[in-house]
């Protein structure tokens, strides 16, 4: 077996879940007994690839070409492509970031593939991989096996892996130039942009309590600022409350939005898809009160209340106060 | 502007879910179901869209014959007709394969553009859009904010990470998966559900479609709860008694009081 690690770079830095895909990738390649390379597509990135160059590699492939100079799903997904044919590795490991759920399902199809997507970990069963995902929002678990030849491709999981692992060594990298044409990239991406300063900054706060889909009304989140209010926290809420317009999206934790790491954060009537978990699972002490028993925010809460939110708010807030 | 929303019957978000004997699926059988969310945010931008530029909104589902149910309540909401591959057999696992059925139907009706949801709630791949795409050789954008019509082609928003946004020129044809939450959901009205009943809703079965289903590139070995890694402490007894251990341990164990 043969293991590739695409990693991603926004052109100041590595993004951070590519240290956790080449962990991920030296991780599986020792449990193989296989050898792993990495590759970046980036035009003009030596200095990237020489970052590369000082891990545990085999080789650093350097996708390099004057059209790839902005993302576009077109030339991303040909030029892998025609890496993926040239090296013919037996696996291809990706972070699940936003750009790779652009392009890797392209790629994948143009292989005549299905890529496993968001794994969130594996194991090695009589040296075949079985790869573990989420279904229903990470409520459910299955374990997946590829039933094709390889090459075959997954993206993993923000914080599946710990980007802290990866082993340091000493690689050649090889540049590669694959064959694009203008007409090959049918998009034409523009500048990037933020919409507005944000005035809250989450990130600096001690104490967070935090809002879901639970609350139901509008009118109900008056009784979370007031939790957040006797407790001294900053109020902050899942994706679909910012959506509905219930709070301001610079309250928003998750991948979209801010990423935290309160001394406590609260989350109330936060089932905890994974696009929340990513913002905020780096908290000290996470704390869940949801009537869902088996919602995925209990795997991470380190203390936590089954039951309905509209009776245990109220009187928890009478607690804090009476301790205070 | 003929436009073509692909939407996806899933569970409903708050089912209590249990994994079916076979372990390769939940218990089915008790479960009430609903438009994908994301799907539902796709609808509205294809229907804003056509309010906003004239044409054709058609919904196009692949599921079981219940699934008529939510194409049922799409028509309500606006689209004007819709196609049903209905396939008790889908190879839920496979992206691919649903895919794969999408194309065959949507060839023939040449859509100008063709917009889903980012992803299903059941599953979780966030694949079939752009599988889609690759599969009838339209270019393609996720995780689409807004769409403009731009000369001959479309402007759209995307949302890249960490509140970074990109505008992105497109020409027409073209597949775009939106982001959730782009806009208010609009309810059907009763006129709306009056009228979805004489609408077209055109059924069509895999083998109609000549598309043999291809070999799975994936297998399923099981599907089961997730062990509990973390040690939660849960407080129980009434919400006053819970409550009140709760505040105990914030205070002296997290001392966050």
């Amino acid at each position: 077996m043969s293991i590739l690690a695409v990693l991603e770079h926004n052109g100041q830095a590595f993004h951070r879940m590519s240290w956790e895909t080449l962990a991920a990738a030296q991780q599986l390649a020792k449990e193989t007994n296989s050898a792993v390379a990495a590759a970046l597509v980036r035009a003009g990135g030596q200095s990237s690839a020489g970052e590369l160059a000082r891990k545990q590699l085999e080789k650093v492939y350097l996708v390099d070409h004057e059209l790839l100079k902005d993302y576009t799903p077109d030339g991303y997904s040909l030029a892998l492509r025609q890496l993926i044919d040239q090296v013919k590795p037996s696996l291809v490991l990706f972070p699940h970031t936003y750009q790779v759920r652009d392009f890797l399902p392209k790629l994948a199809t143009s292989l005549g593939k299905v890529a496993v997507s968001d794994v969130v970990s594996h194991r090695v069963d009589n040296g075949q991989l079985v790869l573990v995902r989420q279904l229903f929002q990470g409520k459910v678990n299955v374990d997946v096996r590829f039933a094709v030849e390889p090459p075959n491709l997954a993206s993993l999981q923000a914080g599946a892996y710990r980007a802290d692992q990866v082993a340091e060594g000493a690689a050649p990298v090889e540049v590669v130039k694959p064959q694009l044409s203008p007409a090959d990239i049918r998009i034409k991406p523009l500048e990037l942009f933020r919409e507005s300063q944000r005035a809250v900054d989450l990130g600096a706060a001690e104490l967070i309590v935090s809002v879901g889909r639970g609350i139901k009304e509008p009118e109900n989140i008056a009784l979370v600022q007031k939790l957040a209010d006797v407790l001294g926290a900053e109020l902050a809420a899942s994706r679909p409350i910012c959506d509905a317009g219930w709070l301001p999206m610079e309250r928003q934790v998750g991948s979209s939005g801010q990423t935290v790491a309160p001394k406590m954060y609260l989350a109330v009537g936060i089932s905890g898809a994974i696009q929340h978990l990513v913002g905020m699972k780096g908290s000290r002490t996470v704390v869940a009160i949801n009537k869902d028993a088996n919602a995925p925010i209990f795997e991470i809460a380190d203390y936590g209340i089954v039951g309905d939110l509209f009776q245990v708010v109220p009187e928890l807030i009478d607690a804090i106060q009476k301790l205070k | 502007m003929k436009i073509i929303i692909a939407i996806k019957q899933v569970p409903a978000r708050d089912s209590q879910l249990r994994i079916a004997s076979s372990k390769k699926w939940i218990e089915d059988a008790d479960l009430t179901y609903e438009i994908n969310e994301p799907d539902a945010y796709a609808l509205e931008a294809g229907l804003q869209l056509k309010e906003q530029h004239g044409g054709e909104a058609v919904v196009i589902c692949a599921g079981p014959a219940r699934a008529a149910q939510t194409i049922r309540e799409a028509l309500a909401k606006g689209a004007d007709r819709a196609i049903h591959i209905e396939d008790d057999k889908l190879d839920a696992f496979d992206p691919l394969a649903t895919a794969n059925l999408l194309a065959a139907a949507l060839r023939p009706e040449a859509p100008d553009l063709i917009l889903t949801g980012l992803q299903s709630d059941d599953l979780g791949y966030g694949q079939t859009g752009v599988i889609l795409a690759e599969l009838m050789g339209l270019p393609h954008a996720t995780l689409i904010m807004q769409v403009e019509k731009q000369g001959d082609g479309i402007r759209v928003k995307r949302e890249l990470e960490d509140g970074w946004f990109q505008h992105v020129d497109m020409p027409l044809p073209a597949l775009l998966t939106i982001q959730s939450g782009i806009s208010k959901l609009r309810y059907a009205t009763l006129m709306g559900i009056k009228k979805a009943k004489t609408k077209e809703i055109k059924r069509l079965t895999a083998g109609e479609l000549g598309t043999a289903p291809p070999a799975p590139k994936i297998t399923v070995d099981r599907v089961y709860l997730p062990e509990h890694t973390k040690h939660t402490q849960l407080f129980d007894g009434s919400p006053k008694e819970a409550a009140a251990k709760l505040a105990e341990k914030l205070k002296f164990e997290a001392r966050v009081i």
